[in-house]
């Protein structure tokens, strides 16, 4: 039987109703629209699913939707601010970051979390950060490269 | 993947979660991290499905020679909390920072990961080895159990139906103690296919391991080359028997002359 949802989404209160056995992963972009949470490998592994929940990464395809009731959710498409690409998002776009594109939004906000908590990792901490991010074609350095230029951009 | 129709009910309170517990085919959630994938690949069909998430059941209290950690305390917030910091403990923060992954230690509990009881988990080996207990509560009452006499075989614990942990408690080290956790891990899964952890204090070492067998174990005093020789130690495609116990030997010395650089670090 569905039960109702309700979440703020990039800062706006929503409410859907999900069936109990629904993934975050499946509610955000069968339910709201929301795409950039991508289904990669749906075992947890690939990380191209990670959203922010209350500022921390998390793998939308290992939570029940229900699980996420009353939390504040981040997708990729709520990182721009007014039209302004974040410094991340920026970033990956100077410095290579992406080739297909696919996990790209997981590795964004998985960085996203690692630039709050510690906002001038070197390579070390970004590729301990990431390691949950799997990416198949850039081969992980230019993803690194672009995570330290927008932490100095940040942090300049 | 998506898990078989179930049913879910949001635990306001531990009364009210043993409730809901209370029926034939209920099934915890924490976290989700363990639980989550399992009714993805249909492993578990639970009728109904008891979110403990909001329970409080969180963060680390020292004081009266424990350091009492609730059950739902993440593997991130272990990374960081300034509890663990005595030497002596050092391994606990260090192991949850090699756990899984950023996404995983954000949301995945300790408590949660306890009662899965995946006979590879890394941090089971750190708490035998520190005799760390838990504290289970159900309708009937509270209860403590060694860690030791906790798991009794592959995801399987002496955990009764409608019961939780509440609580693990670690003893706090003497002062001079030192522990370190060594692992070598499967590199798709990330699991451990051979852990060991080692706390050296003023009476003596004691080690514990994990990935080898059917669930984590405290290994015999002495020589651990000697006491892996004795035991039986599980094999797959991915590591054989005597790999792992070769594996589990050199983590084992490794593991031991990190405890012992903390231990004299402390001193």
């Amino acid at each position: 039987m569905p039960e109702t949802l309700s979440l703020v989404v990039n800062g706006e209160p929503r409410s859907l109703a999900v069936e109990p056995r629904t993934l975050l992963v499946h509610a955000l972009r069968d339910g709201l629209g929301l795409t950039g949470a991508h289904v990669g490998c749906d075992t947890s592994q690939c990380g191209a699913c990670t959203v922010l929940l209350d500022g921390r990464a998390v793998k939308s395809c290992t939570l029940l939707a229900l699980q996420a009731e009353g939390v504040e959710v981040t997708t990729i498409e709520g990182l721009a601010r007014d039209g302004e690409l974040h410094p991340l998002q920026r970033a990956f776009v100077e410095h290579h970051g992406l080739q297909c594109g696919f996990c790209t939004p997981g590795v964004i906000l998985a960085a996203a979390d690692l630039l709050s908590r510690n906002p001038d990792p070197d390579a070390e901490s970004i590729r301990h950060a990431l390691r949950g991010n799997l990416c198949r074609c850039t081969g992980y350095q230019p993803i690194v490269e672009s995570v330290r230029a927008a932490a100095r951009e940040v942090s300049s | 993947m998506i898990p078989a129709p179930v049913r879910y009910h949001r635990a306001l309170s531990l009364e009210d979660a043993f409730e809901a517990l209370a029926e034939d085919e209920a099934k915890a959630l924490a976290g989700g991290q363990s639980l989550v994938p399992v009714l993805k690949l249909r492993v578990a069909r639970p009728s109904l499905v008891v979110d403990i998430g909001g329970l409080g059941l969180r963060g680390l209290t020292a004081g009266e020679g424990e350091v009492r950690i609730g059950a739902l305390t993440t593997w991130a917030e272990l990374e960081e909390a300034v509890e663990l910091r005595a030497p002596g403990l050092a391994a606990v923060s260090e192991c949850a920072r090699g756990i899984g992954d950023l996404q995983v230690r954000n949301r995945g509990t300790l408590g949660g990961s306890l009662a899965h009881a995946d006979p590879a988990s890394d941090m089971p080996a750190v708490l035998l080895a520190l005799g760390a207990r838990l504290r289970l509560r159900s309708r009937g009452g509270e209860r403590d159990v060694p860690l030791s006499q906790f798991f009794v075989g592959p995801f399987l614990t002496v955990l009764e139906s409608g019961e939780l942990i509440v609580e693990i408690v670690v003893p706090v080290p003497p002062p001079g103690s030192g522990s370190a956790y060594a692992s070598v891990e499967h590199p798709a899964s990330g699991f451990a296919l051979a852990g060991v952890a080692a706390f050296v204090h003023p009476e003596g070492e004691t080690l514990a391991a994990t990935g080898l067998g059917a669930h984590p174990f405290t290994l015999p005093a002495g020589d651990p080359r000697e006491a892996l020789s004795s035991t039986e130690i599980f094999g797959d495609r991915f590591a054989p028997a005597e790999y792992r116990r070769e594996l589990a030997a050199v983590l084992a010395e490794r593991a031991l002359s990190a405890a012992r650089k903390h231990a004299r670090e402390a001193s």
